[in-house]
């Protein structure tokens, strides 16, 4: 409807648009994530940007997330390997891989409950949609990601792994924990801008996860173990579990299981409803916030 | 009545538009508070969280071809007002409806990385406001030619000096041919030779596309850039009518017929 505002100093009638999507509406919130996409050249900028960022001036420059990822994943895996007792050429690459996931899943995860804080100022002074910066950091981790990737290329190629057309389900799966930085940002972004002790609380959380999750172990040492094989399915209740097994099966050839496949994307889905109902009512109240 | 049909663009309407600001204090801003709260009843629902109402009542149209002048004392709401017609803030209560491509310039330090180069910056700046790459390699030579910081912009943009990023700055916004055009004070540290560079170079911008609003203390610059003001005090509007006017009852005095004066005496 139309209201007219009687404008006293020129004048003039002008009419006020009454119409508009308010600011918690479900179009606005799609309309962020489908603005925030369009912007796609930016964030990808802004992305390499950082990368670029953290090793500039430094001689072996982003060569230094493969270098420093492949120490970590060589020394933990000769560690562990020697400590089990397990063979190498199958235990390394399990750790090595297994850390690779790790770090994108806890780099979303940590970085995103901070993703509109560390951005207090473009989000207060340049107009832009709030998953501008969610598209920002999960791109940013899938470039650290690929980085990494090089180490997995090299372990193939000193421990040959029986690789066939699974491999290529890689991809979906890495597509899928892509999404699910998504919607893990956008929550806990949002909820802790409001309430800053949130990244703290994840910061422990998550440095308690990656104990929980078998990267430096293995579920197959826990299950050939009788008196504790009964336990070892407890692992399953760590969502985390299920991420970690549908990208490292296939690199590592092993086959299949859909039982991991169906709770990834029930999380997915329960995850991204509630991160659109999230933005959708506080999307607007983020700029109040930080 | 009957139902108007989309406004014009550039537009910005601003009905009966409020905005507040919670205030978070370690305590409240913590989950502690909210959680142990509701768990012990009644006792922490007392303990709302204080608000400041920065804007109040803001009811305002601008249409293409409005250049307004924002003045009014340091906290008098000027900033959050530019920031809401950026669409920053979304209004707490009323509304607020902004068609057209924005461009604010308002704070010079955000948006721009010091460690990279002036060029990139430049760049970077050009797709936070909405351009494509293509568009902005387009332009870049029109730039670095209007800001004259010549081979200055293969250094990274730490080793500038302020008015060298307002060039910058006002080199980019004035460049992409924006529709709304904000702009907070501080551009006032550039020098005067190019000040009038910059002052011709939104003249003319404004001419052609559309709404600028301008937020300053100088009267010089604003009876230059701007025809109507708002007046804007402790969060609501004063005044809003021809600037001559309204910096006659702000100033208490007559404070551009005496720069006209003295402009004619020069």
């Amino acid at each position: 409807m139309a209201v007219t505002v009687d404008d006293s100093s020129t004048g003039r009638a002008r009419p006020v648009i009454a119409d508009a999507p308010g600011s918690r509406s479900w179009s606005r919130a799609f309309g962020d994530l489908s603005q925030g996409w369009k912007q796609r050249a930016l964030w990808g900028h802004l992305g390499w940007q950082d990368i670029k960022q953290r090793y500039r001036r430094s001689v072996l420059g982003p060569l230094w997330i493969s270098i420093s990822m492949g120490v970590i994943a060589l020394g933990l895996g000769l560690l562990y390997s020697v400590l089990f007792g397990l063979p190498i050429e199958t235990f390394l690459p399990h750790v090595a891989v297994g850390l690779l996931i790790w770090n994108f899943v806890s780099g979303c995860t940590l970085e995103g409950s901070e993703v509109f804080i560390a951005n207090e100022g473009l989000i207060k002074f340049l107009p832009a949609p709030l998953s501008l910066h969610v598209y920002r950091l999960v791109w940013r981790q899938t470039l650290f990601f690929l980085h990494n990737l090089v180490i997995w290329a090299v372990l193939m190629i000193v421990f040959p792994h029986p690789l066939g057309w699974s491999l290529l389900l890689a991809i979906p799966a890495f597509l899928l924990l892509m999404l699910n930085g998504g919607w893990i940002a956008i929550l806990s972004g949002i909820l802790a801008t409001r309430f800053r002790d949130i990244p703290p609380i994840i910061a422990s959380v998550v440095q308690l996860v990656f104990y929980m999750t078998p990267i430096v172990w293995s579920v197959d040492i826990l299950s050939a173990n009788a008196a504790v094989a009964e336990r070892a399915r407890l692992v399953e209740l760590n969502p985390v579990f299920h991420f970690v097994e549908i990208l490292r099966r296939p690199l590592l050839g092993e086959p299949t299981i859909w039982r991991f496949w169906a709770v990834v994307g029930v999380i997915t889905v329960v995850g991204w409803i509630v991160g659109m109902l999230c933005l959708r009512n506080y999307r607007a109240r983020v700029a109040y916030w930080v | 009545m009957n139902s108007p049909g989309p406004a014009p663009v550039p537009s910005i309407d601003l009905d009966a538009a409020c905005v507040d600001f919670p205030i978070f204090d370690a305590k409240t801003r913590s989950l502690k508070k909210s959680v142990l709260g509701r768990a012990g009843g009644r006792i922490g629902t007392e303990s709302k969280v204080p608000i400041i109402e920065a804007l109040r009542d803001i009811t305002v149209s601008l249409r293409k071809g409005d250049r307004v002048a924002l003045v009014g004392h340091n906290g008098a709401g000027k900033t959050t007002l530019l920031r809401l017609m950026s669409g920053i803030y979304e209004p707490t209560r009323g509304r607020a409806a902004v068609r057209g491509k924005v461009a604010p310039v308002f704070d010079l330090a955000v948006g721009m990385d010091p460690e990279i180069s002036g060029l990139e910056n430049i760049l970077i700046r050009g797709l936070f406001l909405g351009m494509t790459k293509k568009q902005m390699a387009t332009r870049i030579d029109d730039i670095a030619a209007f800001t004259e910081l010549g081979d200055y912009l293969e250094m990274p943009l730490r080793t500038y000096s302020t008015g060298m990023r307002v060039r910058l700055a006002l080199g980019v916004v004035t460049s992409i041919d924006p529709e709304i055009l904000l702009l907070d004070e501080g551009i006032g540290a550039v020098d005067s030779e190019f000040l009038a560079k910059a002052r011709d170079r939104l003249n003319e911008l404004v001419e052609r596309s559309g709404i600028l609003v301008f937020a300053s203390h100088s009267d010089e610059f604003l009876a230059d850039l701007c025809d109507t003001a708002i007046w804007m005090e402790h969060g609501t509007i004063k005044e809003y009518g021809p600037l001559r006017e309204v910096l006659h009852h702000y100033k208490g005095r007559d404070v551009l017929a005496e720069h006209y004066a003295h402009r004619e005496a020069r």
